[in-house]
């Protein structure tokens, strides 16, 4: 394979990469200018359909298709840009946004010339504060230079970009509790229908999109569809940025077109380098947290948008990995990532609330020292009888809820049941007494 | 994020007093108003400001965010609560996020939060006595590549080991970010903050610890009053 050549980080390296006149230099608002000014937005739509560029956001749906759900004769849009990247283990956003906001802002103005929006906001999360003061600053930079308001590069296309912060919730990261959000609300997922393509953001057609996903946008219209559909696997295609975290020696986030495996990513010299301090893999949540967990021996799962399905995993997710090194007690990383979706939920739908809670109780049961063995298989049917899978919830979060907790708990099993048969006898009645002492000093159960 | 209730029989605020939202913050608040459709949607960039100019999100300060912007004062309370930024009690001058989410934890936070803990002397979702610093964990921050992270105020802290913990909440600068700073979502500049450069609404001092009863009576909310 002859050597990749980055397209969505090659402005990282670049000293001042957030200025304008940088990012001109390079050749940068070509492609919107181009597009703007010699493209009809039914073409773009039809454009970005051809090339096969599905969201990078964890869904993976088709980006054309879901433009082409707005109803033809509306007069306002609405375009929200998912910056709200809060899934463990993902970062690539970020990187975007702190090292060329100006790419995504090139995205928005052809998504939104494609999609005929009249306002975007970009949704972003607030612990995003460096991130957020260079894109304010990008974003003025190309206001003064007529890239955004009233007749962008002289027609008669006019769009207003604002960017809104968020407030610290995970669950705003779903398309319509973004919406939410977006409208001074709780953060609720809406149900579906209708969708946000009919009935969005303040009750008109919304397009979400990814930060990324609209990244990629000015290079298709700048390089082609043909070299676009060139890089990837059979039915993932473009350039995806790869993060990897956790004890590697490299950690960071590396471009790759899509379809690399996640040995390739943890071991490869262009990527985390094999591991420190001698450290083994135990496993590998490969794509942000929701996904769910691969073995050491599973390490050749192909990170694109079929492969992964074969291992028991939710999807690509972001293709944000975490590394889990064989020292780690697995039983703490159940408790880590049970507690974050409890925290997480949002509390609207019963099984949600109460599975994830129960599934966090549970969790830090084991990881206490105080498991039985009966937990596990309460693991495993909590969590598949909480998501949307079995049509039980409003959004996916008690899916990607579920996904890292059945599979730690099944591919690791030997392993949690070691720690519980090696616990002191009694433990388990001793931790309950004291936890729920309340309880035991009843008269029934007292004697009991 | 769960629900809160509301004790709406003991006065909490001293209502002749006037009210704590100046009119530059309510100015710069109806300024968010030509980018929506709805003046709900600036709840949130509102409540931003507020918190920016005021340290925290008073009860008396949501029924004035109200009034601005025409929905009744539950509404306020009822975002308020759902997200985690804001708060409704007093916080410290600083505030330490130490992420707890698996990459960092696999990386060492946990040392890292129990040697905050032990420098600052207060618990999780504490603030120390003299108001200075308040210590909350959260799930993650979006920096796992420089675990385990560290933000405090608008400063994010890369790859913190336990021992440097100390010198880091000592440090006079350890709030101070290097890209060029958007005002956008700041209290508003003129008059109304004693400090601008400070990024937490510059409060002198904290004047009570008690937490119901701090409304109208921190030093900042009586020099805005002044101004």
């Amino acid at each position: 394979m002859a050597k990749f050549e980055p397209v969505l980080s090659k402005n990282f390296d670049k000293p001042n990469a957030h200025k304008l006149s940088v990012y001109k230099s390079g050749g940068g608002y070509a492609a919107a200018e181009k597009v703007i000014k010699e493209m009809a937005p039914d073409d773009v739509v039809e454009r970005v359909k051809e090339s096969g560029l599905r969201g990078r956001g964890g869904a993976g749906f088709p980006c054309g298709v879901k433009w082409t759900f707005l109803p033809a004769d509306r007069e306002t849009t609405y375009l929200c840009v998912n910056a709200d990247e809060s899934e463990p283990g993902t970062f690539c956003n970020r990187f975007l946004m702190e090292n060329d906001p100006h790419q995504l802002l090139e995205g928005i103005l052809i998504a939104g010339h494609a999609t005929r929006t009249t306002v975007a906001y970009i949704y972003m999360r607030v612990e995003f504060h460096e991130q957020f003061h260079i894109l304010q600053k990008a974003l003025d930079e190309a206001y003064d230079a007529g890239l955004f308001g009233k007749n962008i590069f002289g027609t008669d296309f006019s769009m207003e970009c604002y960017i809104h912060r968020g407030a610290g919730a995970y669950v705003c990261g779903e398309e319509t509790g973004l919406i939410e959000s977006l409208e001074g609300k709780r953060g609720w997922p809406r149900i579906k229908p209708p969708f946000p393509a009919i009935e969005g953001a303040f009750s008109k057609p919304t397009v979400v999109n990814n930060v990324e996903t609209l990244c990629c946008l000015p290079h298709i219209f700048e390089r082609g569809v043909d070299w676009f559909q060139s890089l990837g696997t059979e039915n993932s295609k473009g350039p995806k940025l790869y993060t990897i975290s956790g004890p590697v020696k490299r950690p960071g986030c590396y471009e790759a077109p899509l379809g690399i495996t996640c040995r390739e990513l943890i071991f490869g010299d262009d990527f985390g380098q094999g591991m420190r301090d001698g450290l083994g893999v135990k496993g590998c949540i490969p794509g942000g947290l929701s996904v769910g967990v691969l073995t050491e021996e599973e390490l050749d799962c192909v990170l694109d948008f079929d492969d992964v399905r074969n291992y028991g995993l939710l999807g690509l997710g972001t293709a944000g990995a975490i590394v889990i090194p064989d020292n780690a007690d697995i039983r703490q990383v159940l408790m880590n990532v049970a507690r974050f979706y409890s925290h997480e939920s949002c509390g609207q739908c019963t099984q949600c609330r109460e599975g994830t809670n129960w599934a966090y109780k549970v969790a830090s049961r084991i990881a206490r020292g105080a498991g039985r063995i009966s937990d596990l298989d309460l693991m495993v049917d909590i969590t598949t009888n909480m998501g949307m899978m079995p049509g039980l919830s409003i959004c996916g979060l008690p899916d990607g809820a579920a996904f890292p907790m059945r599979t730690i708990v099944q591919k690791f099993r030997a392993e949690f049941e070691d720690h519980i048969r090696r616990q002191p006898p009694g433990v388990v009645e001793e931790t309950l007494r004291k936890t729920n002492a309340a309880i035991y000093e009843l008269p029934i159960l007292g004697r009991a | 994020m769960g629900w809160k209730t509301l004790d709406r029989i003991t006065p909490k605020h001293d209502t002749e007093a006037g009210p704590i939202l100046n009119e530059a913050v309510r100015d710069k608040i109806r300024s968010f108003f030509p980018r929506y459709e709805t003046k709900r949607a600036v709840l949130l960039p509102a409540l931003h400001i507020v918190q920016d100019a005021l340290g925290h999100v008073s009860y008396q300060a949501m029924a004035e965010i109200a009034e601005v912007l025409e929905i009744p004062p539950s509404a306020v309370l009822d975002t308020l609560t759902f997200y985690t930024h804001f708060w409704d009690h007093d916080k410290g001058k600083k505030v330490a996020v130490v992420c707890r989410s698996l990459s960092c934890q696999l990386m060492g936070a946990d040392a890292v939060l129990d040697e905050c803990k032990k420098e600052l002397g207060i618990d999780e979702h504490g603030t120390t006595e003299d108001g200075s610093f308040s210590l909350v964990t959260e799930e993650c921050l979006a920096a796992c590549d420089y675990a385990p992270c560290v933000l405090i105020n608008e400063k994010m802290h890369k790859c913190v080991k336990p021992e440097q913990v100390a010198k880091l909440l000592k440090d006079a600068k350890n709030a101070e970010i290097e890209p060029e700073r958007s005002d956008l979502f700041d209290a508003p500049a003129a008059g109304a903050a004693p400090a601008p450069s400070e990024k937490n609404n510059g409060d002198e001092a904290v004047a009570s610890n008690d937490d119901d009863d701090v409304l109208g009576k921190t030093s900042d909310v009586d020099e805005m009053r002044d101004s």
